[in-house]
């Protein structure tokens, strides 16, 4: 079966050398006013894992993810990808490393004046210069194929189409340059349990296709056990535990135990 | 349990009645307007600068600032025509009434004329475009802003000052003279139809003694001190949007508070570009 890498467009995945951990997140503090939200993490992934962030509500899963890539500052800290700590880089800089990063946001965060297809393509209108009009138009329509939308559905506008559908196309547009690391935020939350597992076959075909560095927030247990390599465990701020999903079952944490309990 | 935090704040309260406890009080509310609004200003002037620095670096987003030229100017074109409409029939109603009582009816074209385009037709346009465009930036980039999608932008990689604001705010500057040219032009029309109603004066006569004597420097200062009001327009309205917090009552309150502060902004440049224009153009 052709994947959506089997397209025309030329692959640019770097050639990187050595063991150096795609993501590597070193000793990192947030606070937002008195509130300690990260309190200390220190996390690797390396190309072709997928790392799984699990918690509670409010532990800080998300601003993980948007310290990763840049949106929010730590306190103190590093993040390092592709070995580059991006502290303090400037806005079109920090540009060149994010065009390797895919972001699925918790809710999708479409453009809503584009439409479906337009929201795909953005991206590539802005960074690949080097395809006409109709070869950006074709990839994205490849894209949203491979995530199951066709058709109408392309043109319709994203205030137009369901939360499950939303999702879709939000991980269409992260993947539609082609990044070396992917980053979701909460991929199955609301969603019912068919689309869910949709939403696991995909990622975990994109997975399989590409060899990703993938960090994949989420409250949801069992799609955390589908996708993920190994799995991370926050509480108060810091890694309760980390390890595959048997070492957390094994576990003798009380916060870890009771959290598999309750999920 | 400890409490030890309790007994700190309770001491560190006010004594309802006591005139320290409320010196204190005015004194804390003070230091904290004082404190917000220059840090109002510093904020406003960071933004600026990544504003500024984004848009002058490529690559320039064209699509996206033809596209805001013609949000900015094409449609606000109705309703600043309107306002300039309006606005001539109101001068030109006192203006008559004004000079018949002093003699000076011959003067009316004159004063119409330089009322309009020196004063009353740059001030309104920039408070209608103030109002449409302000309020429309405002809520746009403070919507997308809450619903992640400047965040989105920029996680693809695209710089979000050069993409959305330096382009609305570019589209702002360069639109504000034209929309005040059209402003003026719809408003000495209706306030010479208005005259022209009362008494008989042609067109090609009121153009003749409105403009005898006039020169460049007393119509195109006037005219081009609007890219200043675009300026602030479009600079305050997508800082007030990109950096809006609060769902959709931020949104509400990056929308009132872009128009409140534009029109207040533009009120306070246009004493000191008139006192400017007085001393470098007259």
């Amino acid at each position: 079966m052709a994947t959506v890498y089997d397209n025309a467009i030329p692959q640019k995945r770097l050639q990187r050398g050595g063991n150096v951990p795609v993501i590597a997140v070193d000793d990192l503090h947030k606070s937002y006013g008195s509130r300690k939200v990260l309190n200390g993490i220190t996390l690797s992934v390396s190309r072709g894992e997928t790392l799984a962030v699990l918690g509670r509500s409010g532990t800080g899963k998300s601003v993980l993810l948007k310290l990763i890539i840049g949106l929010v500052d730590p306190d103190s800290g590093s993040v390092r990808i592709h070995g580059q700590d991006i502290a303090g880089l400037a806005l079109d800089r920090m540009g060149d490393i994010r065009k390797n990063m895919g972001f699925l946001f918790q809710h999708a965060a479409l453009y809503d004046s584009l439409t479906v297809a337009e929201n795909v393509a953005f991206p590539l209108t802005h960074h690949r210069l080097d395809m006409s009009k109709s070869e950006r138009a074709d990839w994205a329509g490849h894209l949203l194929a491979e995530v199951g939308l066709e058709g109408g559905d392309l043109k319709k506008m994203p205030s137009d189409i369901s939360g499950g559908m939303q999702k879709r196309v939000g991980l269409a547009r992260a993947l539609a340059l082609e990044p070396d690391i992917l980053l979701l935020d909460e991929p199955t939350a609301g969603l019912d349990p068919i689309s869910s597992g949709e939403i696991n076959d995909l990622i975990l075909r994109f997975q399989k296709d590409r060899q990703m560095a993938s960090i994949v927030v989420t409250h949801d247990l069992h799609s955390a056990r589908t996708i993920a390599n190994h799995l991370a465990l926050l509480n108060e701020g810091n890694v309760a535990i980390e390890g595959t999903f048997e070492e957390l079952q094994q576990s003798d944490i009380p916060f870890v135990k009771e959290f598999l309990e309750q999920s | 349990m400890s409490h030890r935090g309790l007994p700190a704040i309770a001491a560190n309260t006010p004594v309802a009645g006591s005139r320290t406890g409320l010196v204190s009080i005015a004194a804390g509310s003070a230091i904290g307007v004082f404190n917000g609004f220059f840090e109002w200003f510093g904020n406003l002037g960071a933004f600026s600068w990544q504003v500024l620095k984004a848009g002058v670096t490529p690559p320039y987003e064209w699509r996206e600032l033809i596209r805001q030229l013609d949000e900015v100017g094409s449609k606000s074109l109705p309703l600043v025509a309107l306002a300039g409409s309006a606005i001539g029939v109101v001068i030109s109603l006192e203006a008559r009434y004004s000079l018949s009582r002093f003699g000076a009816k011959s003067l009316f074209p004159a004063t119409l004329v330089y009322s309009v385009v020196q004063v009353m037709g740059p001030v309104i346009t920039g408070l209608v475009v103030s109002g449409r465009v302000g309020a429309g930036i405002g809520a746009e980039l403070a919507s997308m802003k809450v619903t992640e999608q400047i965040d989105a932008i920029e996680a693809s990689a695209i710089n979000p000052y050069r993409l959305l604001a330096a382009t609305r705010i570019l589209a702002c500057i360069l639109m504000l003279p034209l929309l005040t040219l059209a402003a003026d032009a719809c408003a000495l029309l209706t306030g010479w139809f208005a005259q022209a109603m009362v008494e008989p004066l042609s067109f090609h006569q009121f153009i003749q003694s409105g403009f005898s004597g006039a020169t460049f420097n007393a119509f195109l200062p006037p005219t081009f001190k609007t890219t200043v009001y675009g300026l602030i327009i479009g600079l305050i309205a997508c800082f007030q949007g990109m950096r809006t917090r609060g769902g959709a009552a931020g949104v509400g309150r990056a929308a009132t508070n872009s128009v409140v502060l534009a029109s207040l902004f533009l009120i306070l440049a246009d004493v000191v570009l008139v006192k400017f224009i007085l001393v470098f153009f007259r």
